[in-house]
């Protein structure tokens, strides 16, 4: 029970964390000012979340973990994200459409998670879920925005839906400490979670004129740490400083 | 709660925003004496992110500390999540006076459904002809506006 309650909270946290990581490579690189603003505030607000979640999983773990191990000195097979969040940036409709299909997802999650019986768990989500909310709305306007804007920005998010859509399904397919946490009456059941996630996708795609793509192969693996080879760049560039000055503090 | 407690705390600015403080933004939830004399001083972060927070605890610290009270405690509770509507009426008219347009408030107009805008004041010239320029402002808290009467851009606390 509490290594699945662990694994579980690490998995929200490394979600969280990853994304964080990814959307503030663009700091300093967005295409206009405010919305450098925008996705280095996301970033904020999704590392603060993986912050609350890893100091949640180092008191389940005890001992001398801490947060800042939890982040700084685990190894990629040890992650538990999904393959979505550590995808490449690329360009800004690509990065869009990962915040989209993602913010969608913990919108849904954590609006049940608010109710858990798990009281940390509850009070963390409570407290993400506007946040949250807050970057489904804003990166449901992009999709729509670059969807039905110019020949250029539309032929973007058609690319970046081929390139992310196969990472979807494992969102909703639960690895072990999913269903444990399920069967514990801590969690919902995940595969409720789909239907409602599709409908949303099919309202902003259907206002921002592109094409929901049939059901097909999903790539999966992330969730029980068999990761993509990107984690691992992320990673040497995250923990490269804990790594190479054991212990050093800001 | 404490009085005293609260009037030594309302000496303490928040960083990104000094014109508030810590009890006018409605991040204190309670003040504890404890029998073996500590104080503990219970806060809930804005947004989860925001990197104000150690600031403000450390801050809140020092005035106690500076106010005679020895071992201060922080401690950080998530649940009730914080909401712009625990800001107080006072702390609304100085965001203003200060040129941030403050949260409308939450029960009426903040939607959090998709693609529901939300008619903001011009903290300037009280104009509610507005556009938003983007989510996002200066901090995690902020959104940015600009006012279509006096042309001003301003910076809205956004409603949570």
């Amino acid at each position: 029970m509490e290594k699945s309650l662990f694994e579980y909270v690490i998995h929200l946290a490394d979600d969280a964390l990853i994304l964080g990581h990814r959307n503030s490579e663009w700091c300093g690189h967005g295409p206009v000012l405010e919305q450098d603003i925008a996705i280095t505030n996301i970033s904020l607000d999704l590392i603060g979340q993986a912050r609350n979640f890893f100091q949640y999983a180092a008191e389940i773990k005890g001992g001398d973990t801490t947060e800042d191990s939890l982040a700084y000195l685990r190894d990629v097979r040890e992650f538990r994200n999904c393959l979505l969040v550590e995808q490449q940036n690329g360009d800004w409709a690509k990065t869009i459409l990962r915040q989209f299909f993602m913010s969608n997802y913990q919108q849904l999650l954590y609006s049940r998670l608010q109710n858990s019986p798990d009281v940390q768990i509850a009070a963390i989500c409570e407290k993400a879920l506007k946040e949250v909310t807050y970057h489904l709305k804003w990166s449901s306007e992009w999709v729509i925005r670059l969807g039905d804007g110019t020949d250029e920005s539309h032929t973007r998010m058609n690319k970046a839906i081929d390139e992310l859509w196969t990472y979807t399904g494992e969102l909703f397919i639960p690895a072990g400490y999913e269903t444990k946490a399920f069967e514990n009456g801590l969690t919902p059941e995940l595969t409720t979670l789909k239907n409602d996630w599709l409908n949303r996708v099919a309202i902003v795609f259907e206002e921002a004129k592109l094409p929901v793509p049939p059901p097909g192969f999903s790539q999966t693996g992330g969730k029980q740490g068999v990761h993509t080879e990107y984690l691992g760049y992320i990673l040497a560039e995250m923990q490269y400083l804990q790594r190479t000055y054991p212990a050093s503090k800001w | 709660m404490d009085k005293k407690i609260l009037d030594i705390l309302s000496h303490v600015a928040d960083p990104e925003v000094p014109v508030l403080s810590v009890v006018d933004l409605g991040i204190i939830r309670d003040v504890v004496s404890h029998a073996d004399g500590t104080l503990e001083v219970l806060i809930t972060p804005t947004y989860t992110g925001c990197p104000a927070m150690d600031m403000i605890a450390t801050n809140i610290r020092m005035e106690l500390l500076a106010n005679g009270y020895q071992h201060p405690k922080i401690t950080t509770v998530l649940s009730p999540a914080w909401t712009t509507d625990w800001m107080s009426e006072e702390g609304k008219q100085k965001l203003k006076e200060y040129g941030i347009a403050p949260p409308l408030p939450k029960q009426q107009v903040c939607k959090q459904e998709l693609f529901a805008e939300e008619a903001i004041q011009c903290p300037r010239c009280n104009s509610y002809h507005t556009t938003r320029i983007s989510e996002f402002g200066s901090t995690a808290c902020k959104a940015l506006y600009q006012c279509q009467d006096c042309k001003e851009p301003f910076d809205y606390f956004k409603c949570h």
